[in-house]
Order: C-alpha cells, then sequence, then structure tokens
C-alpha cells in the first residue's frame, strides 16, 4: 500500500454542489492526486458498500462527508464511514449545519411525500401514489431507505471533527482547508477549517462606505432595488447576513450584486445563528412605535425563518416546525 | 401536579429597574400571582436576546413572558425598544416553527404590581389552554 494520505467522500441529502467543489480545485486536483488515494467517492468511481465493510476499522485518513441526513441509508452510510475514518469532515452547509434541505423541517413529513408525488403543479400522478418503504412486486419485498421525521447536520448523528463551510465551499477555501489537513499540524477539534474566524464585514471591500450607524425605515428585497455595486447593501436597506456570517468566502456573492445569505453560518460560540441574526436585524430597524414596528415586521420580513434559517434550521434550538407531541406520523 | 391538572411552567424575564421590582411590589403588597412562573432578573429587556428565549423554550419551559419598562422608560434610554421590534420578528419566525402563542411581551413598571398579578394569571391561564410543550423530546426523537 502506497504512503499516500487515504480519502473518502461522501454525498448525503445533497444537490452535488459540493462535489463540483473537489473538481473547482482545477489543477490544484493534479497536485492532491500526488498526495491522495481516493478509496471512495459514489459520484466518480464506481465501489460499493462492502468494499468500505471490507476495510479495516480506521483505514482511511479523512472522509469528506457533504449533504444533510434524510434518509436512514445517510445515517446508516455516515456511521459506516466513522468507523472507518481516523477524521471525519463535515463538507459543506447541509453536513456542517444541516443546509438548504434542512428547511423541510418546516413540514412534515406526510407534507412533503404529498406535495412532492401528488400536488407539485409539474407532477401528473391521477393514482396518487406516494413510494412506501416496503413494496410488494410479484411476490417480492423490495424496500426503500426510510425518510427521517427531521433533516440532521452529520454532527448529529455522528462524531464529526471538522467542518469546511459554504454552499458551495469555494476554491479556496477548500484548498486552504486541504492544505491544513495534509500538513499534519491538526488544528483543534471542532474548528472550521479554510475560513475566517472574523464576520464577513471584516474582509468586504464594501465595509469602508458602511455608515457608523445603520438605521432602517424599510428593508427592499432583491429584486426591488437596482443595487449599487460600490456601497454596502445594508445602506441601501437591503438585508445582508455579513455581520453575523462568518467570513472567508471572499465575498463573492457581495461581488456578484448579491448580499449574503449566510451560508458559511454563525462565528465561534453561537449556539443559534438564526437567533442571532433576528436579532441583528431588530436592533436596525429604525422604529420605536410598537403599532408601526409590528405593520412593518409585518410587511416586510416575508419568511423569517427562510431567511435567518436557510443553512442552519437542523443545528438551530428548535430544529424545525414543532409538530406536537400528540398524532405525529410514525418514523 | 395537583388534582392532575396542568401545570404551565413558565420562564419570566424581568428587568432589573421596572418589572422586577414591579414584581417584588406584588409580592410587599401579599398580591397573589401564579406559582408557575420562574423569574429570571436581567438588567434591561434589551437583554433579552431570542437566543434566551428560544433556549427556555428548547430546555421545557411551556411558556415565556418577557417583561420590561413601557416605551420612554427605560433605564438604558432604547433597551425597551430593541426588545420590542425583537419581538414582533420573533413572534412571526415562532408562527413558523409551530410555536405561536408561547411567547409574550408585556409591559410592567415598579408600580404596577396589580398589573403584573394579572399579566401573570393571564399568560399562565393562556399556556395552560395551550397544554404542555415537549420541545426537546419531540424534535429530538426519531
Amino acid at each position: 500500500m502506497s504512503d499516500k494520505v487515504r480519502v473518502a467522500l461522501y454525498w448525503c441529502a445533497s444537490c452535488g454542489g459540493c462535489e463540483e467543489a473537489f473538481v473547482d480545485l482545477a489543477e490544484d486536483l493534479i497536485k492532491l492526486a500526488e498526495k491522495v488515494e481516493i478509496v471512495f467517492w459514489p459520484v466518480a468511481i464506481d465501489m460499493k458498500k462492502s468494499d468500505i465493510e471490507h476495510l479495516p476499522d480506521e483505514s482511511i485518513d479523512v472522509s469528506f462527508i457533504n449533504g444533510g441526513i434524510r434518509l436512514s441509508e445517510h445515517e446508516e452510510m455516515v456511521k459506516l464511514l466513522r468507523r472507518k475514518s481516523k477524521v471525519v469532515v463535515a463538507f459543506g452547509s447541509c453536513a456542517h449545519l444541516g443546509g438548504v434541505p434542512g428547511l423541510a423541517n418546516l413540514y412534515s413529513k406526510d407534507e412533503i411525500l404529498r406535495y412532492v408525488y401528488v400536488e407539485a403543479p409539474t407532477v401528473v400522478n391521477p393514482e396518487g401514489t406516494i413510494p412506501k418503504e416496503v413494496v410488494k412486486v410479484d411476490g417480492q419485498e423490495l424496500e426503500l431507505p426510510k425518510v427521517l421525521r427531521l433533516v440532521k447536520a452529520l454532527d448529529q448523528v455522528i462524531d464529526v471533527d471538522y467542518y469546511i463551510p459554504g454552499c458551495a465551499p469555494p476554491p479556496d477555501v477548500v484548498k486552504k482547508a486541504l492544505d491544513t489537513l495534509l500538513s499534519g499540524k491538526l488544528p483543534p477539534k471542532g474548528s472550521v477549517l479554510g475560513a475566517s474566524s472574523r464576520s464577513l464585514c471584516d474582509e468586504c471591500d464594501l465595509n469602508k462606505t458602511k455608515p457608523e450607524k445603520i438605521l432602517l425605515k424599510d428593508l427592499k428585497r432583491v429584486h426591488q432595488v437596482k443595487l449599487d455595486l460600490s456601497k454596502c447593501y445594508l445602506a441601501q436597506g437591503v438585508l445582508c447576513l455579513g455581520p453575523v456570517t462568518r467570513g472567508g468566502c471572499g465575498t463573492l456573492c457581495i461581488k456578484g450584486g448579491m448580499p449574503c445569505t449566510g451560508c458559511f453560518g454563525p462565528l465561534d460560540n453561537v449556539k443559534d445563528y438564526g437567533a442571532r441574526a433576528l436579532s441583528y436585524l431588530a436592533s436596525i430597524l429604525d422604529y420605536d412605535d410598537e403599532a408601526q414596528a409590528e405593520k412593518v415586521i409585518e410587511e416586510y420580513v416575508a419568511d423569517p425563518a427562510g431567511w435567518f434559517y436557510r443553512y442552519s434550521l437542523p443545528k438551530s434550538l428548535v430544529r424545525g416546525r414543532y409538530q406536537g407531541s400528540g398524532g405525529e406520523a410514525h418514523g | 401536579m395537583g388534582e392532575g391538572r396542568f401545570e404551565p411552567r413558565v420562564v419570566v424575564f424581568a428587568c432589573n429597574w421596572c418589572s422586577y421590582a414591579g414584581i417584588d411590589l406584588a409580592g410587599t403588597s401579599r398580591i397573589k400571582y401564579p406559582h408557575n412562573v420562574r423569574i429570571v432578573k436581567v438588567m434591561c429587556s434589551g437583554r433579552v436576546s431570542p437566543e434566551m428565549v428560544l433556549k427556555a423554550l428548547a430546555d421545557g419551559a411551556d411558556g415565556v413572558l418577557i417583561t420590561g419598562c413601557h416605551p420612554g422608560d427605560c433605564h438604558y434610554i432604547s433597551g425597551n425598544y430593541k426588545n420590542m421590534r425583537r419581538y414582533f420578528l420573533l413572534k412571526k419566525l415562532l408562527k413558523q416553527l409551530g410555536l405561536e402563542g408561547r411567547v409574550r411581551l408585556e409591559w410592567i413598571s415598579a408600580s404596577e404590581g396589580e398589573r403584573w398579578a394579572r399579566v401573570a394569571t393571564d399568560f399562565v391561564e393562556h399556556i395552560r389552554r395551550l397544554g404542555p410543550l415537549r420541545l426537546k423530546e419531540v424534535m429530538s426523537s426519531e
């Protein structure tokens, strides 16, 4: 066996963007290939679960796992990879915080299945067939993985050593994180790799145009305003989550004319990203009159859960929509 | 749980300068208020972050009552306004999270012992009608 670092890559509930993030390393991939041996990567290499099962425990040096945990299959696979790996890295927002798939926690499992397979306008399903976990076909029993009740972040299922943030992590961040991991000088467990420990505003070019004190009378959504790309978006009345979001991405969205939506997640020691973001918005709204404040919030803040928990609902204190303790659908 | 009746656990955040003094006044005036409240003194209602409220609910409270000085009376000038805006945002978020009605904001001055007793009784009864909140149990079960 070679002395290369043995690496596994796996995806759970993800869009494929995180796989793309590896390919985006471009020519650095060739350099990486000299140091690394990929032992498992379902998206690119034809290998089966049994190939991993046959490996000795802790024989993989690093497993990069992306995607949220949505199915029983994901749980099974990440537990297997945990056993076979020395280090596990949660790669990208979904594995880190639950990610966009985590917003599904605002609905019950039944609501989601019904919408996706029956009600969605693009679906033709006159018999209203909804996938079942066990189906009999020609006397044979076929099994599908179970849909879990709630989407989870990776560290809500297995022990995670490091996190690489971002939706998807930009190439620079991936490269920095890989350099850290391959250097052998490992940071303390639980560290977020490749990113900054300061907020996004700290590295934003528009920060110098940010007024000393921001007070907003009304909020505008991006489609309602033509943004001046040389001026802090907050000062233009567009909610940018830069102040409460971990930096390190190089302000890619802001350079592209979009405010920060928070994919790098919270700064160190913040327990609930969304609550912090909400609190920050409350502090810059310029209303002292109760009736007015309530009206403006009602009017402009259309979807607080979607704004503040876009990438982190499963890792929030509440984790999703509470659906009572009675009458809950099984599984 | 006398007579098998549901006894809500209500966490109250009370500011040092107005609301806590108002609650104290209710005590020294021997005005009755429900025993269901667990009062946490903070220096200002502006100190009550949404994390604190959500954590209380996640850790077993059935309801959270935030109290502060009336508008215009904040010891730190603007803390209660900050809290008020936060509350309206939080209220909207809580609706999406299926926790509507579990959190309430009330202004209690240092002279309003009677009002405190009324507000506390009303909120405890309201939570009693909503029933127990078993957030941690439900949200961490499979």
